[in-house]
């Protein structure tokens, strides 16, 4: 899985995101204490740590949703103190949840549908007759929904409400209501979580089909060491919300500290 | 096996991109429209048409707005009622102060104002929701009720305090009033239900529908596609208000032909509420078969004795109503929580699938 995935390594170059000195709390509860990491484009960026690590919380910060005490978000050149969740959906960030965050009453399609939001723009009136120009801006995008759904195999649920689903499809659907938004940036909270095998192996191909030839940027967040070492370019390591490792999975994995807190402890 | 999809296979996107993709669903359709602007008319009896049918048209055209807000946005409201008195007040000043203007013109433009206020009381949704949300809609039930009780001007300074609708016109032919034939006010009636229905069917099937229900099943996951709270959901307040104002106007000028206020009190709400959550949240076919379970079924009940030449007395036959509607109301829910429309949808799968389980 690994074999042509060292070349393009090389060729990554500018930062896309940057975090820098970020700190975020909860009242007394301190969630990161000064983190600083970078994605560049292209990269499949991993972010690894024990539980309550404060992964999450990152992925929450820079797509807008906690807004950090400290610290700054440099995203497209662009430097805020904090990301508004609107911002980051506009200019393409994309984001796939830890616990499955869909809209249960919709059918796959529809789920997959209101990733397109932003890019139709037919007012009130047009919707209002679902004809013409309304009614063509439809058909383009559930022709491009209809790709993702080749893609990620999941034809024969087009029509059924996600809520149905089991919760391997229901995670591979989140992933494609999250393409259908043709983000720059994909943020994957644990996207292989509670898998079994087979499944797990269709999603690690999804994300590195989606990072060789859509050239998509991934966040990944995965407890599952063995894929994180196969799929990543780089690793950053969190625990307790200090950043203790940065580097290639070679690199991380044979930092003592990274042993010592993470490794030795949960595996 | 008359309900089969088999063989109607789909060429293009906008084929099965249609609101009613199966082909006998659309022969049922028609069939229904047929019944509706033809027979009906004909056949029915002046009671049919006065008492049955335009009530429940303009039932179902409320509940289609207040499905809306509660199905298909997730936005609890115990303001309907206030939201058609809008629509009432607004069509009857308008129609007064501008009689030459055609009353239809004033009734679809009263949703207007029905749409502003509902807008207005819509904004704390942006930082409330679930019970909350019901109770500060329940004030702008109260407060609205209060100015139509209070505020003189909104019904010409009527000694009664009531409002009396004015005899008007389409085409020359009376539509309100007491010249107008039951017969005329159900076209009128049917007319600009239908017609609100679709464009209703349309907008709920469209993006702006999706937005709704993403924001009612998850607005975490809304936010992050880029869909803003707070202007998705004033929308919804607002088309939502539309549909109530423009049913509330219908009501007055159409059904009633005279309002007090006490006509658009917290029960009304209550009423649609219930005719919402019976015929099923998030469907706009639910919202009619609400409004027929709950106007039409009692009509029927009640009259049923009579026609059995069953020698019954009229007060016995009022609580057996309520008590059989009732009934009904608890055993359809405990059946189907989640309304008549899924019902009638979990029937139709059983039927495509006949005569194996599934
Ligand atoms: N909204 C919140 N309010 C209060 N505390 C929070 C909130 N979100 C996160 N935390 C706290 O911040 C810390 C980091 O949580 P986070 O969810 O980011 O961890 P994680 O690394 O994703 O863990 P896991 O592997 O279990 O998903 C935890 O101690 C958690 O309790
Ligand atoms: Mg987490």
């Amino acid at each position: 899985m690994s074999g042509p995935k060292d070349a393009v390594g090389e060729t990554m170059g500018e930062t896309l995101l940057a975090v820098d000195g970020v700190s975020l709390g909860f009242g007394g509860v301190k969630a990161i204490t000064d983190v600083s990491f970078d994605i560049r484009k292209g990269e499949i960026r991993a972010i690894i740590g024990p539980n309550g690590a404060g992964k999450t919380s990152m992925l929450n910060v820079i797509n807008g949703f906690y807004h950090p005490q400290q610290g700054r978000i440099t995203y497209k050149g662009q430097t805020r103190s904090r990301m508004r969740p609107y911002q980051a959906a506009s200019q393409g960030i994309a984001r796939t949840f830890q616990n499955v965050a869909l809209f249960r009453g919709m059918s796959t399609l529809d789920n997959i549908m209101v990733g397109r939001t932003l890019r139709m723009h037919r007012g009130l009136f047009w919707q209002m007759l679902r004809f013409g120009p309304a009614m063509r801006e439809e058909i383009d995008h559930r022709r491009h929904v209809e790709d993702i759904i080749d893609f990620l195999q999941i034809e024969a649920i087009r029509k059924t409400p996600v809520g149905k689903l089991p919760y391997g499809l229901q995670k591979r659907v989140e992933l494609g209501r999250a393409l259908a938004m043709e983000p720059e940036l994909l943020l994957l909270d644990e996207p292989m979580a509670g898998m079994n095998m087979e499944e797990k192996e269709d999603m690690c191909r999804y994300i590195l089909d989606l990072n060789r030839h859509f050239g998509t940027t991934i966040a990944l967040i995965e407890h599952d060491i063995g894929v994180v070492m196969d799929l990543s370019d780089r690793v950053v390591v969190l625990e307790y919300g200090h950043k203790i490792a940065d580097g290639t999975p070679e690199e991380v994995k044979a930092d003592p500290k990274v042993i010592d807190a993470y490794l030795g402890v949960g595996h | 096996m008359f309900y089969r999809e088999t063989g109607q296979f789909k060429q293009n996107y906008a084929a099965d991109s249609a609101v009613f993709p199966i082909l006998q669903d659309r022969y049922g359709l028609a069939i229904i429209m047929v019944i509706a602007f033809v027979a009906i008319p004909m056949f029915g009896s002046e009671f049919l048409l006065a008492s049955v049918m335009i009530p429940f048209l303009i039932l179902s055209l409320g509940a289609i707005g207040l499905n809306i807000l509660v199905g298909y946005t997730g936005l609890l409201s115990l303001g309907t009622a206030g939201f058609m008195g809008v629509g009432a007040y607004a069509a009857y000043k308008l129609s007064t102060m501008f009689p030459q203007v055609n009353i239809l013109v004033w009734i679809l433009c009263s949703g207007f104002f029905a749409a502003g206020i509902g807008v207005i009381f819509g904004l704390p949704s942006l930082r409330i929701k679930g019970f909350y949300l019901a109770v500060a809609t329940l004030a702008a039930q109260f407060f609205l009720q209060w100015c139509f009780v209070r505020v003189a001007w909104l019904y010409n300074y009527n000694p009664s305090g009531a409002i009396e609708v004015p005899g008007r016109t389409l085409f020359g032919i009376a539509i309100t009033g007491p010249m107008a034939t039951p017969v005329n006010r159900y076209y009128v009636v049917l007319g600009v239900v239908v017609v609100m229905t679709l464009i209703a069917s349309n907008i709920v099937h469209g993006r702006i529908g999706r937005t709704w229900m993403a924001v009612r099943d998850m607005d975490i996951a809304a936010q992050l596609m880029g869909i803003r709270l707070l202007p998705a959901k004033l929308l919804a307040f607002a088309v939502s208000s539309f549909y109530c104002g423009v049913a509330g106007a219908l009501m007055v000028f159409l059904w009633l032909g005279a309002a007090e206020p006490s006509a658009f009190d917290i029960k009304l709400s209550f009423l649609l509420l219930f005719m919402v959550i019976i015929g099923g949240l998030g469907s706009l076919i639910g919202s009619f078969m609400g409004a027929a379970l709950i106007h039409i079924l009692p009509i029927f009940i009640r009259a049923l004795p009579e026609s059995l030449g069953l020698p019954v007395a009229a007060a016995t036959v009022e609580h057996l109503t309520y008590l059989i509607v009732g009934a009904l109301i608890i055993f359809f829910l405990i059946v189907e929580p989640h309304g008549l429309a899924r019902l009638w949808q979990i029937t139709k799968q059983k039927l495509r699938v006949w005569p194996f389980p599934y």
